[in-house]
C-alpha cells in the first residue's frame, strides 16, 4: 500500500548553540501577517540566564500525541494527521488550558484577541534564520522520517 | 506612521514621578533618534548647567525605522557630558532599541536627581521606582544585571541598562552597560546616572505596528535583510572589527605605546584572526540584527588558592579595546588583554579612554612627571598587564588625588601634572585607534561627539592612501561634513553604522514610505544637514568653539601612512568645516 505523504512540515531546532539571539525568526512570524512586532510571535528566543550562556528556542514541535489537545474543554484543538494541532477559533473560549498543558511552553496567548497563538508550521521563520539554528522537517503521516 | 513613537516618557527622579506626553513633530519631521533627541534636549536642558548636578537631563530615543527593519537596532542617548562639559552623545544596541519601541515610546527624558539610589522599571505605561540602595557599591555590573533580571518581567524582550562602580564614583568617562556586552560607552552617561543616583533602567512592553501595505513591507524587508547578510556587512560577523588590527598594522597606522609607534611587533597575537581561532567562544547579536557582530572570548583563570579550580568568563572584544587596552599600552598576550578589559567591564568605564589614560600614566611615570608617590607604589610600564589592573582598582578606590584625577581623563591629568604633549585627546575626549592620516584626527576635532564614528575620517585617509590623490582642506572639510550629515540621518532612524552601506538614501526613503513617511532623497539629506547644524548650535550654547582645539605634539611627531600631519592643513580644514555649519544658518 502506497504511503500517503503530506507535504507538511514542522519546525525543527537544528542547533540552538548557533543562535545569536537576533530574534529575526520572531519578527518573521509576525511580519507574515503584515505586522512589525514581537508581541505575538509563535516562536520565542530567550537567553539561558544571561547572554553569555547562549539562547534557547521555543517552538511547537508538532507532537504526534499533543497534550494541548487533550486539555481543551471545548475540543477546539484538532489533531492533524501529520502531528500538531489546528485551532478552531470559533470554538475556542480562550481559557488558556492549552498554554498550561504544553510541556515546551510553546503556546502563548494573544492578549488582543484572547486566543492562543498556535504555530502554523508554515516555515516562514526558518527562511529568516541567518545562522542555521532552525530548519524545516518533513513529516509523513504523523511519524518522523527515520 | 507609528503612533506610539510620538510618545515621550518624562521621568522626574527628584519627585519619583512620571508623565507621558506627545511630540509628534519631533518624530515626523526629524524622524526620531538624534533629530528628536536634540529637540527634546533643547526643550528640557539649560546648556549652561553643571553636568554633575541635578539639572542635567538624559534623553534616550529611537527612530522611525526601529522595530520595522533589520539592523535598526540602536538607541541614542543625549546629555551634558561630565567628561568634556559639552554635548554628550552615545549610542548602544543590545535589546535597548526594540525594548523601548515595545514599551510604546519614541523617547525617554530623565530629569532631576533621586535622594536615594533607585532603578526604574518601565513596562509599557507602568513605571516603578525601585529601591537600589542594596545594589549601590555592589561591584560587578554583571551581578547588578542579574539581580535586576530576577526582579523584573518579560525575559528575552527587555533591556537592562545599569552602571557599575565607575558611575557611582563619578568617573567622568563611565559607561551605561546594557545586556552585559553593549555600552553607552563614551562621554560619561554612566557618570550622569551616578550623579542622579540612578543605578539602572529596565524597559519592556508589548507595542507593535501594522504596515500600510503588507506586500510592500515584506518586499522591502527582504531587500534589506539580504543585503545585511552579504558583503561588506558580513565581515562584522566573521572576524568583527578586530579584523582591523593587521591591516592597520601593515599600513603603519596602528597606535602603539601611547602613539610613539604605529606598528606593534605583537600585532599577530592581538589580531582578530588569532582571537577568533583560539579564543572565540560565542557570537551574539543585538535584537533584530541578523549579523551578530558581538564576539565573546573565553578566558579561563585558575584560582590561586586551590588546585584544579577554575573560573570561565566570556568577554566581548572589538577593535577599539584591542587598541586602547592592547597595543596602546603594549600588551603582549591575549590573556593580559582580556583581564584588563574584564576589569574595565566590571566597573563600567569607557575602554577607549581608560586605555589612553593608562598609556599617558605610563609615559608620565617614565618621564618622571609622576612618581611612586602618585601611583601609590606601582611602576607602570608598557606591557605589564597586572599593574594596569591594579591601577584601575586603585582608581575605583580613589586611592589618592592622582587616582581620583585618573577618573577624569588625560586632559585633567595633564593640566595638573603636565605632559599635555603626549596626552592624546581632543576636546576632552580621548583618541580612537587610528593614526591613518589627518582625517582621522580631524574627525575627532570637528565631530559632534569627538569620536571616530562622527565622520569616519580614518576611512577618508585610507581612500586617499589607495587612490594616491591628496585633497585640499576645503575638499576634506566637505567630505567630513557630508559624511557626518548623512550619519545624522542614520542616527535618527536609528540604524547601526555597520549597515551604512545597506541603508542608502534611496532605500531609506522606500523603507520610510512603507510606514507612512513621505520623504524623498533630497528631503532626507536636508534633514541630516539640519540636524548636524542644530547639534553644533547646542554645543555653541555650551561654550564650544570648534577652532579652539589643541593638537598634541606627539601626533605631529609620528608619521602617518600619508606622511606627517601638517598643523596648517588641519587649521584650514577646521575653518572650512565651521563655515559649512554656520554660514548658511
Amino acid at each position: 500500500m502506497a504511503e500517503l505523504i503530506r507535504r507538511i512540515r514542522r519546525i525543527k531546532v537544528l542547533d540552538s548553540e548557533r543562535c545569536v539571539g537576533c530574534e529575526s525568526c520572531m519578527f518573521a512570524c509576525t511580519r507574515r501577517e503584515g505586522k512589525a512586532s514581537l508581541e505575538s510571535p509563535r516562536i520565542h528566543i530567550r537567553s539561558i540566564g544571561g547572554m553569555e550562556r547562549g539562547f534557547t528556542v521555543i517552538i511547537c514541535r508538532a507532537c504526534v500525541d499533543p497534550s494541548c489537545m487533550y486539555v481543551c474543554p471545548v475540543s477546539a484543538l484538532k489533531k492533524r494527521k501529520v502531528g500538531g494541532v489546528k485551532l478552531d477559533r470559533e470554538k475556542c473560549i480562550g481559557c488558556g488550558s492549552c498554554v498550561d498543558a504544553c510541556p515546551m511552553s510553546a503556546i502563548t496567548m494573544d492578549e488582543e484577541e484572547g486566543k492562543p497563538l498556535m504555530c502554523l508550521y508554515c516555515g516562514f521563520c526558518v527562511d529568516y534564520c541567518p545562522h542555521k539554528v532552525i530548519g524545516k522537517e518533513e513529516v509523513k503521516n504523523g511519524s518522523l522520517p527515520k | 506612521m507609528d503612533p506610539y513613537l510620538n510618545r515621550v516618557l518624562i521621568i522626574d527622579l527628584k519627585k519619583h514621578s512620571y508623565r507621558i506626553e506627545e511630540r509628534e513633530m519631533y518624530f515626523k519631521e526629524y524622524i526620531g533618534g538624534i533629530g528628536a533627541g536634540l529637540k527634546l534636549l533643547k526643550e528640557f536642558l539649560d546648556p549652561k548647567i553643571d553636568p554633575y548636578g541635578p539639572d542635567n537631563v538624559i534623553v534616550f530615543a529611537i527612530g522611525a525605522l526601529t522595530g520595522k527593519f533589520p539592523m535598526v537596532s540602536k538607541t541614542i542617548s543625549l546629555f551634558k557630558s561630565p567628561h568634556n562639559n559639552f554635548l554628550g552623545e552615545s549610542h548602544a544596541g543590545g535589546r535597548s532599541a526594540i525594548a523601548l519601541w515595545q514599551a510604546g515610546y519614541g523617547a525617554i527624558v530623565i530629569k532631576g536627581a533621586s535622594q536615594i539610589p533607585v532603578y526604574v522599571n518601565i513596562d509599557g505605561n507602568t513605571v516603578q521606582f525601585k529601591d537600589a540602595r542594596a545594589l549601590w557599591d555592589l561591584g560587578d555590573t554583571r551581578t547588578v544585571g542579574r539581580i535586576m533580571r530576577e526582579r523584573t518581567g518579560r525575559t528575552g524582550l527587555r533591556t537592562i541598562m545599569r552602571i557599575g562602580k565607575g558611575g557611582e564614583k563619578l568617573v567622568s568617562y563611565s559607561t551605561v552597560t546594557t545586556e552585559t556586552y553593549r555600552h553607552f560607552g563614551r562621554l560619561g552617561l554612566g557618570c550622569v546616572f551616578g550623579s542622579k543616583k540612578l543605578k539602572g533602567l529596565v524597559i519592556s512592553g508589548k507595542r507593535s505596528v501594522l504596515a500600510r501595505n503588507k506586500q510592500a513591507y515584506k518586499q522591502m524587508y527582504d531587500e534589506i535583510y539580504n543585503l545585511c547578510l552579504s558583503t561588506p556587512t558580513k565581515k562584522y560577523h566573521d572576524l568583527g572589527t578586530a579584523g582591523n588590527i593587521l591591516p592597520l598594522n601593515s599600513i603603519k597606522a596602528l597606535p602603539t605605546r601611547n602613539f610613539k609607534e604605529v606598528t606593534f611587533e605583537k600585532a599577530e597575537v592581538l589580531s582578530g584572526e588569532n582571537l577568533a581561532t583560539n579564543y572565540l567562544g560565542r557570537r551574539i547579536a543585538c535584537t533584530h540584527c541578523p549579523v551578530g557582530c558581538i564576539h565573546l572570548a573565553v578566558i579561563r583563570e585558575k584560582y590561586p588558592d586551590e588546585p584544579y579550580f577554575y573560573k570561565t568568563s566570556l568577554i566581548s572584544y572589538d577593535y577599539e579595546p584591542l587598541y586602547s587596552l592592547g597595543t596602546l599600552i603594549g600588551i603582549e598576550t591575549v590573556e593580559d588583554f582580556l583581564k584588563i578589559l574584564e576589569t574595565v567591564e566590571k566597573y563600567g568605564i569607557d575602554a577607549m579612554t581608560a586605555g589612553v589614560v593608562l598609556a599617558w600614566a605610563t609615559e608620565a611615570f617614565a618621564e618622571g612627571i609622576i612618581s611612586k608617590k602618585e601611583t601609590d607604589g606601582l611602576s607602570p610600564s608598557f606591557g605589564n598587564g597586572s599593574v594596569y589592573v591594579e591601577m584601575i582598582e586603585k582608581m575605583m578606590e580613589h586611592k589618592n588625588e592622582f587616582y581620583k584625577l585618573m577618573g577624569k581623563g588625560v586632559e585633567v591629568l595633564a593640566q595638573r601634572y603636565g605632559g599635555r604633549d603626549f596626552a592624546i585627546s581632543y576636546r576632552g575626549n580621548e583618541m580612537s585607534g587610528y593614526h591613518t592620516g589627518p582625517a582621522a584626527h580631524l574627525t575627532h576635532i570637528t565631530g559632534g561627539r569627538h569620536s571616530h564614528l562622527d565622520s569616519a575620517g580614518y576611512s577618508i585617509d585610507q581612500k586617499i592612501l589607495m587612490e594616491k590623490k591628496s585633497i585640499t582642506p576645503q575638499e576634506m572639510a566637505k567630505a567630513l561634513f557630508d559624511e557626518e550629515a548623512i550619519r545624522q540621518v542614520l542616527s535618527s532612524l536609528v540604524v547601526c553604522f555597520f549597515a551604512r552601506n545597506v541603508y542608502t538614501v534611496d532605500r531609506i526613503s522606500k523603507c520610510l514610505k512603507v510606514f507612512g513617511w513621505d520623504l524623498n532623497e533630497k528631503d532626507i539629506l536636508e534633514i541630516g544637514r539640519k540636524i548636524l547644524i542644530e547639534k553644533n548650535m547646542i554645543k555653541r550654547d555650551m561654550g564650544f568653539d570648534m577652532e579652539n582645539y589643541y593638537l598634541p605634539k606627539r601626533v605631529l611627531e609620528v608619521a602617518t601612512p600619508l606622511g606627517f600631519i601638517d598643523p596648517a592643513y588641519m587649521k584650514e580644514t577646521v575653518k572650512y568645516f565651521k563655515n559649512f555649519l554656520f554660514d548658511k544658518s
